[in-house]
C-alpha cells in the first residue's frame, strides 16, 4: 500500500440529479483544490448532502461529470473510490471492536496482519483513542465513536475525506473540541475535505473556502471573509452571519444608488443589480446607534430614526434592535457605553455608505 | 385486609392458569413409565419398557430418525430461501415487496387441510408421494414464513446505512453482506431456522397424506399408532421430546442472557 496520496482535486461538472419529478440539484459545478477543506453550507434540503452522496457514490448521477485527481468517478462503484466518509450518525459496526472497525477498510485492501495492526494503532493515535482498541462502539460516548469514525475513514489514506455533519449529533462544548482536532488532523494529513454543514460558524471556523447552497443549486463559493463582506446574493448575506435587510424604492445615479426608505435617502455603493427590486445588507457592527438630532458624521451619512426595540448587554459590547421610523428594523453592535440608550428612546441608526451592501432582493428571509 | 384478598385471588387465577397450561404435557410423564399397554392415568405400575421400545422398534426409532433428516433439510433450505426472500422484501420498500410478503406467509394462513389436499393432488401426479424430496418440499413451504417473519423483523431494525459505511471502506456488496449484515442479523436467521425445524418436525396434516409405510416421520407414526391401540410409546415419546426441548430452551436462556450480560 502507497501510503500519503495527497490531496486530490475533485472537479464537478454541470452535475444534476433528480428524482422523479424533483431536481435535488440543478447544474451544479464546482472545483476542490487540492488539499483543500471546502465546507458545503446551505439549509436542510438545498442540495448539499445530494451532492456529497454523489461523491461518494451513495447515489447515482442523473446528469454531469465528477472527476476525483485524474479519475472520472461518476459511475465507479462506491466501494472502489477511495474516499473516506464520515457520517453523522458514526456508522460503527456494532458487532466489531474499535480496531477491528479501524482495520476493517485495510482487511478489504488486503493488507498483512502485522502492517494492519501498526496502521491502525497510529491511526487511534491520531485521535487521541489508542487505548480503547478492544473496546466496542456501545462502550464509547457519542464524541469519542465519532473519533473511531474519523481513525477509519483516514486509515487507508484516502486522498479525498467527505464528512456528513460529523458534529451534528453532539453538543456544543464537544463539537468546538472536535472542530479544532479536525482541523489539525487536516494540517497533518493533507488530504481534501470536504465537509457538510448547515452551520454556518462551523463552516467559517474550518473551512478554506465555503459553498453556499440553496435550493439544489451554488449560491456562491469565497472564503468565510469574502462570503461575510461581499455576498454576491441576499441569501448568503443572510446565511452568513448577522445582518440586517432595508427594503425601499430605488434609483441608480452612475456607480451609486440611493435607496429611499421612510423620509430618509440611503446610498450604498453600486449600480442595481438587475432589474427587481433591491435592498441593503447591513452588518451589525458598521452600524452606529447615536442621540437623534446628531446626523452625519464621521463618514457615517445613512442617517435613519428609530426607536430602540431591543437593547442587549454582551459584555464586550451591545446591540440594540432599532424600529426604524420608516418601517423594517436595524441591528447594531456597538462597543459598551456608560449611559446606554433605554429601550422605547428614540435614536438615529448611521452608517458609511461603503460598509453596507446593495443586492437584489430574492426573497429570502433571515435564517433563524 | 382489603387489600389481600384480591391479590390471594389473582395468584390463585395465575396458578390456575398454568396447571391448566402445564398439566396436559406433565400428565404424559407418569403415563411413559405404564406396566401394562393402556394409556391409563394414573399408571397403575412402573416399568421402562415403553422407552426400550421405542428405542428398539426400528417403526418408532426409524421415524424418528427420518423426522430429525426432514427437519434438519428443511432448515437449511427454508433458512436460506426465507432470509434471502426477507432481505429482498426489505430492500424493495414499495407495494410489490408487500405483496411478495403476504403471498409467501399464506402457507401460515391456508388451512392445513386445504393444503394437504392440494400438495397430495401435485404429488400423486409428480410421484413425490412418500419421497423425501416430498417431505422437504412440502415441510419448506410450510417453513418459510417463519424464517420470512424473524428475519424480516431483524431486518427492521438493521440499520441499513452500516452498508454504506462498508461500501465506503472498500467492501464490495457480497464483502459487505458476510460481513456486516450476516453477522448482524444471524440471532433472526437462527431463531427463522429453529421455527423451521420444529414446524418440520412437529407437521402431522400434510405428511398423513404424503405418508408411505417405507417413509414415515415421527408424528405420522405418533398417529397411526393412536389410531390403531393404546400404546404407552406414544407417552414415552411424548416425555422425550418434552425433555428434549425443554434442555435446548433453557440452555438457550442461560446462554442468551449470558451473551447479553457481557
Amino acid at each position: 500500500m502507497t501510503l500519503a496520496s495527497k490531496g486530490a482535486a475533485i472537479d464537478i461538472r454541470g452535475v444534476s440529479k433528480f428524482y422523479g419529478n424533483f431536481t435535488a440539484l440543478d447544474d451544479v459545478s464546482l472545483r476542490v483544490e487540492p488539499g483543500e477543506f471546502m465546507s458545503f453550507l446551505g439549509p436542510s434540503g438545498s442540495g448539499k448532502t445530494t451532492t456529497l452522496n454523489l461523491i461518494a457514490g451513495f447515489t447515482d448521477l442523473s446528469t454531469g461529470e465528477i472527476r476525483l485527481g485524474e479519475r472520472s468517478i461518476g459511475h465507479v462503484p462506491a466501494h472502489k473510490r477511495n474516499i473516506g466518509v464520515v457520517f453523522q450518525h458514526y456508522a460503527l459496526f456494532p458487532h466489531m471492536t474499535v480496531a477491528a472497525n479501524v482495520a476493517y477498510p485495510l482487511k478489504q485492501r488486503g493488507m498483512g496482519k502485522a502492517e494492519r495492526a501498526q496502521a491502525v494503532e497510529a491511526s487511534l493515535r491520531k485521535v487521541q483513542l489508542e487505548s480503547f482498541a478492544h473496546r466496542y462502539p456501545s462502550e464509547l460516548s457519542g464524541g469519542q465513536q465519532q473519533r473511531v469514525a474519523l481513525a477509519r475513514a483516514m486509515v487507508f489514506n484516502p486522498s479525498l475525506l467527505l464528512m456528513d455533519e460529523p458534529l451534528g449529533a453532539l453538543d456544543k462544548k464537544l463539537r468546538e473540541v472536535l472542530q479544532l482536532e479536525i482541523k489539525r488532523i487536516h494540517r497533518e494529513l493533507g488530504s481534501t475535505f470536504v465537509y457538510v454543514t448547515h452551520d454556518q460558524e462551523e463552516a467559517l471556523v474550518l473551512s478554506d473556502r465555503i459553498a453556499v447552497f440553496n435550493k439544489g443549486r451554488i449560491e456562491q463559493v469565497g472564503t468565510g471573509h469574502e462570503l461575510y463582506t461581499a455576498p454576491q446574493t441576499l441569501f448568503v448575506g443572510q446565511f452568513i452571519g448577522e445582518s440586517s435587510v432595508l427594503r425601499g424604492p430605488h434609483r441608480s445615479a452612475g456607480d451609486e444608488t440611493a435607496l429611499t426608505l421612510g423620509g430618509a435617502t440611503l446610498t450604498v455603493p453600486g449600480a442595481a443589480k438587475g432589474e427587481g427590486p433591491q435592498v441593503i445588507l447591513l452588518r451589525p457592527e458598521a452600524a452606529t446607534v447615536q442621540a437623534p438630532g446628531t446626523g452625519p458624521r464621521d463618514g457615517r451619512t445613512n442617517v435613519v430614526a428609530g426607536t430602540v426595540r431591543e437593547m442587549l448587554y454582551l459584555g464586550s459590547a451591545m446591540k440594540y434592535e432599532v424600529a426604524l421610523a420608516g418601517g423594517g428594523h436595524v441591528i447594531a453592535r456597538t462597543a459598551t457605553q456608560e449611559s446606554p440608550f433605554a429601550i422605547g428612546s428614540p435614536v438615529e441608526v448611521a452608517w458609511n455608505p461603503k460598509d453596507s451592501t446593495l443586492l437584489a432582493d430574492d426573497g429570502s428571509t433571515a435564517a433563524l | 385486609m382489603r387489600l389481600r384478598l384480591p391479590r390471594l385471588l389473582l395468584g390463585l387465577t395465575c396458578l390456575l392458569i398454568a396447571v391448566w397450561l402445564v398439566a396436559p404435557t406433565l400428565v404424559v410423564i407418569p403415563m411413559s413409565f405404564a406396566d401394562k399397554k393402556s394409556l391409563a392415568f394414573p399408571p397403575t405400575g412402573f416399568s421402562l419398557q415403553w422407552y426400550e421400545n421405542f428405542f428398539t422398534n426400528p417403526q418408532w426409532f426409524g421415524s424418528l430418525v427420518t423426522s430429525a433428516k426432514v427437519a434438519v433439510m428443511v432448515a437449511l433450505v427454508a433458512t436460506v430461501i426465507g432470509t434471502m426472500a426477507a432481505i429482498g422484501i426489505e430492500r424493495m420498500k414499495s407495494r410489490t415487496g408487500g405483496l411478495i410478503r403476504a403471498v409467501l406467509i399464506t402457507p401460515m394462513i391456508v388451512p392445513g387441510v386445504v393444503l394437504a389436499v392440494g400438495v397430495y393432488a401435485v404429488y400423486l401426479d409428480t410421484q413425490l408421494v412418500g419421497t423425501w424430496a416430498g417431505y422437504v418440499l412440502a415441510h419448506t413451504l410450510l417453513a418459510i414464513p417463519f424464517v420470512v417473519i424473524a428475519v424480516g423483523a431483524n431486518l427492521a431494525v438493521f440499520d441499513a446505512r452500516l452498508e454504506t459505511a462498508a461500501a465506503s471502506l472498500g467492501a464490495s456488496r457480497l464483502k459487505t453482506f458476510f460481513t456486516i449484515t450476516l453477522p448482524l442479523i444471524l440471532p433472526g436467521i437462527l431463531s427463522g431456522a429453529l421455527f423451521a425445524f420444529v414446524t418440520s418436525f412437529d407437521e402431522v396434516i400434510v405428511s398423513l397424506f404424503i405418508t408411505s409405510p417405507q417413509l414415515k416421520t415421527l408424528p405420522v407414526q405418533i398417529f397411526s399408532s393412536m389410531t390403531r391401540d393404546a400404546d404407552p410409546t406414544v407417552a414415552a415419546v411424548g416425555s422425550l421430546i418434552f425433555m428434549a426441548t425443554s434442555l435446548i430452551i433453557g440452555l438457550g436462556l442461560i446462554f442468551g442472557t449470558r451473551r447479553r450480560g457481557a
